[in-house]
């Protein structure tokens, strides 16, 4: 059995690349707020960190979310304190974005935007991908 | 990087949106519903046929059999679990869900 | 025998609406055969639900909570449920099935670092 203080010992030592991808919508499921969960949990771990938003994940950090008439909790503008955590690399899709209307105005937090043929070349760089 | 894809290719974009991700010879596993995909006859056998030509496109065997697909498009290979743990031990595992 | 790995199982649905669990758990045994070592199961989002202990599926059927529960055991795989997940869908200590125990993201975290491979199931 994977004893907890061995895995302590390693995870002192071993840097993995880690990118979050993140291609759900909000409220329609709760991939991307518990997704966030993972992120500022997983920030504290001194990883290499990316997240990238994909397919409608861009909805996801999209201004302007109010689910009080759905009575759901707005989780998005969360989203912002990534980079304060540690989570600094953090890509959107351009053609996500072009596909839905959307353009960086429409997010609410600075983004780095990258086209899918970056997104597939960051993609096959990652030690663990975590889909949300 | 081995994708998964666990969804029918009728009613989900998951495997049109992955193989938008693959690079040449990326291994694609069909698992679950997924592998609806790899059905002959169908409307997505074009589009199975032209990924075929730049990745590697496998079918988990079981779930095949659980859904009654018998036969699969020719170039698809059918692996069991013991195939799956095969290719995750070569390529990290990118779920496309 | 070939290199062995250490594998990390990520679920992400509940038992029997998706066929997640029943795929993880098809992977993990695979991947013992080979002689691998599946290190952890993290259990997130409706993933919780397979850690139940107040499944009663029909005799007829598989016991998804029970097949995990026993692999646990016998295997000494480490299945964690996540505590803030759980708690929202009602996964606490004292409804948990055996082999099994609640934790935070960071075992997550720690498997991910730790294992060779995570591999995630989910819809």
């Amino acid at each position: 059995m994977a004893n907890p203080e061995e895995i302590e010992e390693s995870s002192d030592e071993i840097v993995k690349k880690m990118m979050f991808v993140m291609r759900k919508a909000p409220h329609g499921t709760i991939n991307p707020y518990e997704g966030l969960e993972v992120m500022l949990i997983v920030a504290a771990y001194d990883q290499d960190l990316s997240a990238v938003f994909l397919d409608d994940g861009v909805y996801a950090i999209k201004k302007g979310q109010d689910p009080k008439e759905i009575g759901a909790k707005d989780f998005s503008t969360t989203f912002r304190v990534l980079p304060g955590y540690g989570i600094e690399k953090i890509y959107v899709e351009k053609e996500s974005l072009e596909n839905r209307g959307l353009t960086v105005e429409d997010l609410l937090l600075e983004v780095e935007v990258v086209d899918k043929s970056e997104v597939t070349k960051l993609m096959q760089e990652q030690d663990v991908l975590f889909p949300f | 990087m081995l994708f998964t894809v666990n969804k029918s290719p009728f009613l989900f974009g998951h495997l049109d949106s992955c193989l938008q991700y693959a690079i040449k010879d990326t291994p694609i596993l069909l698992i679950e519903d997924g592998v609806y995909a790899a059905s002959k006859g169908t409307s997505y056998e074009k589009k199975l046929k032209e990924a075929l030509g730049k990745f590697e496109i496998y079918a988990l065997g079981p779930d095949l059999k659980a859904r009654g697909i018998a036969s699969v498009i020719d170039g698809v290979k059918i692996v069991d679990y013991a195939g799956f743990v095969d290719l995750a031990e070569k390529h990290n595992v990118a779920p496309w869900i | 025998m070939g290199v062995k790995l250490k594998f990390g199982i990520l679920i992400l649905e509940g038992p029997y609406q998706h066929q997640s669990s029943d795929s993880a758990y098809n992977f993990a045994i695979a991947a013992l055969e080979k002689g691998h070592e599946v290190s952890g199961v993290f259990l997130y989002n409706d993933g919780v639900n397979n850690a139940t202990s107040f499944g009663d599926p029909p005799q007829d059927d598989r016991n998804v909570q029970e097949k995990w529960s026993k692999l646990a055991q016998e295997k000494g795989i480490d299945i964690v449920v996540c505590i803030a997940a759980g708690k929202r869908r009602g996964l606490i200590d004292d409804n948990l099935i055996k082999g099994t125990r609640i934790s935070g993201l960071g075992q997550l975290t720690d498997l991910a670092i730790s294992t060779d491979r995570l591999v995630t199931f989910g819809d």
